[in-house]
């Protein structure tokens, strides 16, 4: 077997391992909940025999291990159990399935994050590459100071000044993006452009000081300075020698920042009242919905898992040292 | 030294030799240091000084009381009230004096504690490298694959939002990131011959530890808990403004943030309106901004660290 794909497969079984790991971490959650939280859901009217019926419900009379394979069959084939909200003591059920919940609100965060790498990446690379080239000039200090302050300050300050300039004093865009299933394309686009904006901001600053440090330790490198000197042209050299090695670093910033993105997307969602994913969890958490909030730690954890795992592979992949052995 | 250098008359080789050199005393090479450190550096200081100085004075410096309730809410920035009051009338000023005390202190006492398990089990997993080694990476290699304010979110789903389970999960989630770094640097100086000769003379675990490794890795790990400081900072800061992290009455800057957040819509009428929730989370900022120029300098200062060349 040729030894990249072997190297690949070890990761990629490393990937699966650490996500069973994970999921059993989140699964196990539900566990340290005090014994009487059955009571706690249902309300103090509830019955003895209706917080009876709702643990055998849960599965919690059968071992844990029996449960955490149960729950994981049903979440890899879509069923993310039933949310606690909406359960009530007098015994009339009116609570949703977490998958109904989630779904419609995961495509619209897929929206916001996929808007935001579109504009993001490029933008980051460009100016992460031509800070690297013209170092230590004014446009590199310039573009150096603003990034820094933005990686330092908590994203909702970035999105309430943008508010703020936007959407108050002069007001082009909407502070608040109220979005549903029906709106058309191009006023989900408005809408969501503040919050766009602030997760650009945010993960910008990061990935442009990621690629300047990777370009500008590339460029350091011997054969480097060995194409310099046998005269190759400036493009030449980034074109012809940099880029080929400089596609792994380049592609570990970009998963690594989406992963972080998956996680700035929370706070975001929040200021802008936008419908997603995040605002969903953190709902959750005050209401203390126990599987909302584990079906969404397990969709934040397994993009994280996986992105960071595309970052791995196309380090592996892309590595010219590993595609010729000896 | 310098008196018999400067005399031809008596010198004397001898005497030079035989002099014992006179080091600078601590004071004086902090004195030095100062002297040299740049304008952003001396920035930075000055700001973390002023907000200690603010945290440690906060009942003496603010006008009204933390939780004291005024008649008028939402208030206009008046003499009385210097940034006007909140939605149910408390001054803005005073929360924010008594905000710095509450959320500075939970996040020093988090990132100690992290520092405290983190750099402890670090250490013994440097020394030790054997299977106690391998379980400790192997389990903050998973920790670590969770985005860390997910897991926040999740463990304070269950065991509630008190400060205490506040401080005790970020301290645990954060100790992840200080466990590898202890650990990395930990590893080189554990090689050393003089660790070794410690050990063969019979020194116990916490000897070495405390005398033969902690002073050889402390350069990154100050600069690791000035960032550590940051970040701790930063997460309860989010936390608090999703409504989980530090619960009401207890003033906060995350959560004045999120309650002040409709004036924002009035800044077209009146400016200072607007800007009122923006202070806290200036403040916010601001801090942050001053530590990273501070730990910026030093790693500078102590070198080998720096991510740009």
């Amino acid at each position: 077997m040729h030894p990249v794909l072997l190297t690949v497969l070890k990761r990629l079984g490393l990937g699966v391992v650490t996500l069973v790991i994970v999921s059993a971490i989140i699964f196990s959650s539900i566990s340290l909940l005090p014994g009487d939280f059955g009571q706690a859901v249902l309300g103090q009217a509830a019955t003895e025999e209706t917080v009876a019926a709702f643990r055998k419900e849960l599965g919690l009379d059968k071992p844990a291990v029996v449960r955490y394979f149960e729950w994981l069959g049903n979440v890899v084939q879509g069923d993310l159990g039933t949310s606690f909200s909406g359960r009530a003591s007098s015994g009339q059920d009116r609570s949703r399935p977490v998958a109904e919940l989630v779904a419609p609100r995961l495509w619209n965060t897929l929206f916001l994050a996929g808007v935001t790498a579109i504009i993001a990446v490029p933008l980051a690379l460009i100016l992460g590459l031509t800070a690297a080239l013209y170092r230590n000039t004014l446009y590199d200090r310039v573009v150096n100071a603003v990034t820094l302050t933005t990686i330092a300050t908590p994203e909702f300050f970035v999105a309430y000044i943008l508010i703020l300039l936007f959407a108050s004093l002069w007001p082009v865009f909407p502070s608040l993006a109220n979005v549903d299933a029906s709106t058309p394309f191009w006023d989900r686009l408005y809408k969501v452009s503040l919050p766009a904006m602030t997760l650009t901001l945010v993960i910008m600053a990061h990935m442009m000081r990621m690629t300047r440090a990777a370009i500008i330790n590339l460029l350091a490198s011997p054969y480097i300075q060995m194409a310099r000197l046998k005269g190759a042209s400036q493009t030449e050299v980034i074109l012809k020698h940099a880029l080929p090695n400089a596609w792994a670093p380049i592609a570990t910033v970009i998963a690594f920042n989406l992963a972080y993105l998956v996680v700035g997307v929370v706070v975001v969602e929040v200021v802008f009242v936008y419908p997603g994913i995040g605002q969903l969890m953190v709902d959750a958490v005050t209401t203390r919905d126990i599987p909302v909030v584990q079906a969404c730690a397990l969709i934040f954890a397994a993009t994280y898992v996986i992105l960071n795992l595309i970052a791995d592979i196309i380090g592996i992949v892309t590595n010219p040292r590993l595609l010729h052995p000896r | 030294m310098t008196d018999t250098q400067d005399n031809p008359e008596t010198y004397s080789a001898a005497a030079e030799v035989g002099a014992v050199r006179k080091r600078r005393t601590r004071w004086e090479r902090i004195r030095l240091a100062l002297k040299k450190a740049p304008p952003t550096a001396w920035f930075g200081m000055i700001v973390v000084a002023l907000y200690c100085f603010t945290a440690i004075f906060a009942p003496w410096l603010a006008p009204y009381g933390e939780a004291e309730i005024f008649l008028e809410p939402y208030a206009p920035w008046s003499a009385e009230h210097v940034f006007g009051t909140d939605q149910i009338g408390r001054d803005i000023l005073s929360r924010m004096i008594y905000g710095a005390r509450n959320t500075m202190g939970i996040a020093l006492v988090t990132t100690f504690l992290a520092f405290l398990i983190g750099g402890g089990l670090g250490l013994i997993a440097a020394i030790n490298r054997s299977w106690l080694d391998q379980f400790l990476s192997r389990a903050v290699d998973v920790l670590m694959a969770i985005p860390s304010l997910i897991f926040a979110l999740m463990l304070l789903s269950i065991f509630g939002s008190t400060v205490m389970s506040l401080i005790l999960i970020i301290a645990v989630l954060d100790s992840t990131r200080v466990f590898r770094l202890t650990r990395s640097v930990a590893v080189n100086v554990v090689v050393m011959d003089y660790v070794e000769a410690a050990r063969l003379r019979g020194e116990g675990l916490v000897w070495i530890m405390r005398r033969e490794i902690l002073p050889n890795i402390m350069p990154p790990l100050v600069a690791e808990f000035g960032l550590r400081f940051c970040f701790v900072f930063l997460t309860i800061a989010a936390l608090s403004f999703l409504g989980v992290g530090i619960q009401p009455p207890t003033a906060d800057w995350g959560s004045m943030v999120r309650d002040n957040a409709s004036l924002i819509q009035f800044a077209k009428y009146d400016l200072k309106a607007g800007l009122t929730p923006l202070l806290p989370a200036a403040a916010i900022a601001l801090l942050t901004v001053a530590v990273n120029f501070i730990v910026d300098w030093f790693l500078h200062k102590t070198s080998g660290l720096r991510d740009d060349h």
